[in-house]
């Protein structure tokens, strides 16, 4: 098992170069610049701005020295942010990224499971039909609508209740700011979860193993607790690896609506501006990302069923 | 209703001497039912299913045909009002102006209609690129599989909705490349589904009877593999064509999608977002066009998914 972790990390290195190769050059095929303003700046200083930052190198030669620095772990200076390099500003943006982003997933396991395992239960009961109702509710409506609309409630129309809560900014982290972004990014995972549960657990139910588990006596707790229950979770564990690309596209909007000072929203910002670096960056941070949790993911897999080897 | 006789126009049969010449005459003359039409039978029993078809019908046609019928176009200011209006009449906005005095029905048709073309085209995109590349793999095997999924299984560790944007940015949000791109990312999953069904067909009798009666790979392909697995497919295709829609009205939220004075329903959300507070009916109004349409396609998937794969019955 071990050989086959190792070489997929191998595999890795080669799809990281993938994407830096593909973003660099399309960002570089862009019309216009980082440098680019309304009223455009003389040519000497354009020329000694582009001098500074190396872009009138040849672009492969650009391409090489950018491989360089990365492989020292350097990104390269911001070209919007001035002073800023693009390391400070991902170690600026990563941690509240990644807080939300966690905080997100573990209320979604922590509402979804027991919401699709009770729905799951009391199959085609009222509270199934309207736990699933609920749960197909929080797919289609998407969080960029969720967003504005908690905003709406929260922030005007309960602003002189004690449920008032900040719609805007980190304010350094403090709770009432991280409340209403963490439910919005939770809920379409929330809905995911309890329908991916339900449906393993169904399905789960009805093996042969569990009729035997029934058949000796145990009682039904034990019997979904002790025997159903790590099974069913293996679609959802699988699920927990397309959710880290969902989480990051998802922290994109929340962060651009809750004005929060996250990589997602210095993404889209940094495409915006054609701030190169800052948006090679970020994407090779997402790939990082997708890559190594996809690897737990699949660690967690021969962990859950006994009947996964990897070779 | 299938088992009234057929027989009209046909003569007479001689009357048998078998004693139940009767019915065995009329089990002939029970007409086969398909698969398709056992599924479709399967599909219209399912009241929400059917429900979510009519309404996205209606839906699709009102957003065509609908602007015809309005008296003001997407594009154009009422100089008269100039800010978010009331509902009005005598004026002709029915649903009221935006913040720049446009009339809001006519903007969400024109969102409804980018909604489903990119919808349907893009999703068109993915499908014919996954179908290629999954049949492919599954009927060739050996080392075009491996090279094939291999290239799947490193695209899918891509985070390609960093790619759209990119892309969106760097091509100025062109309106059709917006399709294409968004075909690109959404074809792996289906490529996978296909090539999985592929692999259990190939292997049929009848495979082998049209691969010795001289057919060739292609024609295999195309004759027998991609309609036997065209079941799985359109249940596939009905639960991608939301997150397409989905994915576009997100890009337009960010700013990145249809460029102004065009419009999306993501697009228009995100401007109703800036004046929620006085007129919540700008964001109201697209969340719930779009909502309802997502809400039918995704009940409509299941539905299909029942009616076709009848393993749950």
């Amino acid at each position: 098992m071990w050989a086959y972790f190792t070489r997929r990390l191998f595999i890795a290195i080669p799809t990281l170069w993938v994407v830096i190769t593909v973003a660099f050059f399309l960002m570089r095929l862009a019309p216009g610049g980082p440098f680019d303003q309304e009223a455009p700046l003389p040519p000497e200083i354009m020329a000694n701005l582009k001098a500074a930052y190396g872009l009138d190198q040849p672009l492969w030669w650009q391409y090489v020295n950018y491989l360089g620095n990365l492989l020292q772990g350097d990104f390269g200076p911001s070209f919007k942010y001035k002073d800023f390099s693009v390391t400070e500003l991902i170690g600026q943006g990563f941690p509240v990224s990644i807080q939300n982003g966690a905080a997100a997933l573990f209320l979604a396991v922590l509402v979804g499971i027991p919401l699709g395992a009770m729905a799951a239960l009391r199959q085609n009961s009222g509270a199934d039909h309207a736990a699933m109702t609920v749960a197909m509710t929080g797919i289609v409506i998407p969080n960029f609508v969720v967003g504005p609309l908690l905003a709406l409630v929260f922030g005007i129309w309960l602003r002189e209740t004690m449920f008032a809560l900040p719609v805007a900014g980190w304010n350094n982290g403090a709770l009432p700011n991280r409340i209403l972004p963490v439910i919005c990014l939770a809920l379409p995972f929330i809905a995911y979860i309890a329908r991916i549960t339900r449906a393993s657990l169904i399905e789960t139910l009805r093996t042969n193993y569990v009729r035997t588990a029934r058949a000796k006596g145990l009682p039904f707790r034990m019997v979904v607790l002790r025997h159903a229950f790590k099974s069913a979770m293996i679609p959802v564990v699988t699920y927990l690896g397309p959710a880290t690309v969902f989480l990051l596209t998802g922290s994109m909007v929340i962060e651009t609506i809750f004005g929060l000072p996250g990589i997602g929203r210095y993404f889209v910002q940094g495409a915006l501006n054609r701030d190169y670096t800052l948006v090679m960056g970020v994407t090779i941070l997402a790939a990082s990302l997708v890559i190594f949790l996809n690897l737990l993911v699949d660690m967690a897999y021969a962990w859950l069923d006994p009947k996964v080897r990897y070779e | 209703m299938s088992d009234a006789p057929m027989n009209e126009g046909r003569p007479p049969r001689a009357n048998l001497s078998v004693p139940h010449a009767d019915a065995l005459d009329k089990a002939a003359d029970v007409e086969g039912r398909s698969l398709w039409q056992d599924a479709f039978r399967r599909l219209q029993a399912n009241r929400a299913a059917m429900i979510s078809a009519i309404v996205l019908i209606v839906m699709a046609f009102v957003c065509f045909v609908g602007p015809v019928l309005v008296p003001w176009s997407y594009e154009e200011i009422d100089w008269d009002i100039l800010e978010a209006a009331p509902p009005n009449f005598d004026t002709g906005h029915y649903l009221g102006t935006d913040s720049l005095g446009r009339d809001l029905l006519a903007r969400i048709l024109q969102g409804g209609q980018v909604s489903f073309l990119v919808g349907i085209l893009a999703t068109s995109v993915a499908l014919v690129i996954g179908v290629t590349v999954g049949a492919t793999a599954g009927f060739m095997g050996g080392r075009v599989d491996q090279v094939l999924m291999r290239f799947v299984d490193v695209m899918y560790a891509v985070p390609l909705m960093f790619f759209i944007i990119i892309l969106m940015v760097v091509f100025g949000r062109n309106f059709y490349l917006m399709f294409l791109a968004i075909g690109f990312v959404e074809w792996l999953t289906m490529s996978r589904i296909v090539r999985g069904q592929t692999l259990t067909l190939k292997n049929k009798e009848f495979i082998e009877a049209a691969r010795a009666s001289g057919g060739s790979t292609i024609s295999i392909i195309a004759r027998h593999i991609i309609p036997n697995v065209l079941g799985v497919v359109i249940v596939y295709v009905t639960l991608t064509i939301p997150q397409v829609i989905l994915l576009e009205s997100f890009l337009s939220f960010l700013g990145l999608g249809v460029q102004p004075p065009m419009t999306s329903w993501g697009a228009l959300i995100a401007e109703g977002a800036q004046e929620m507070e006085i007129t919540p009916r700008t964001l109201v109004l697209p969340a719930v066009c779009l909502s309802t349409t997502l809400f039918c396609f995704n009940f409509l998937g299941d539905g299909l998914r029942d009616a076709l794969d009848p393993k749950d019955r």
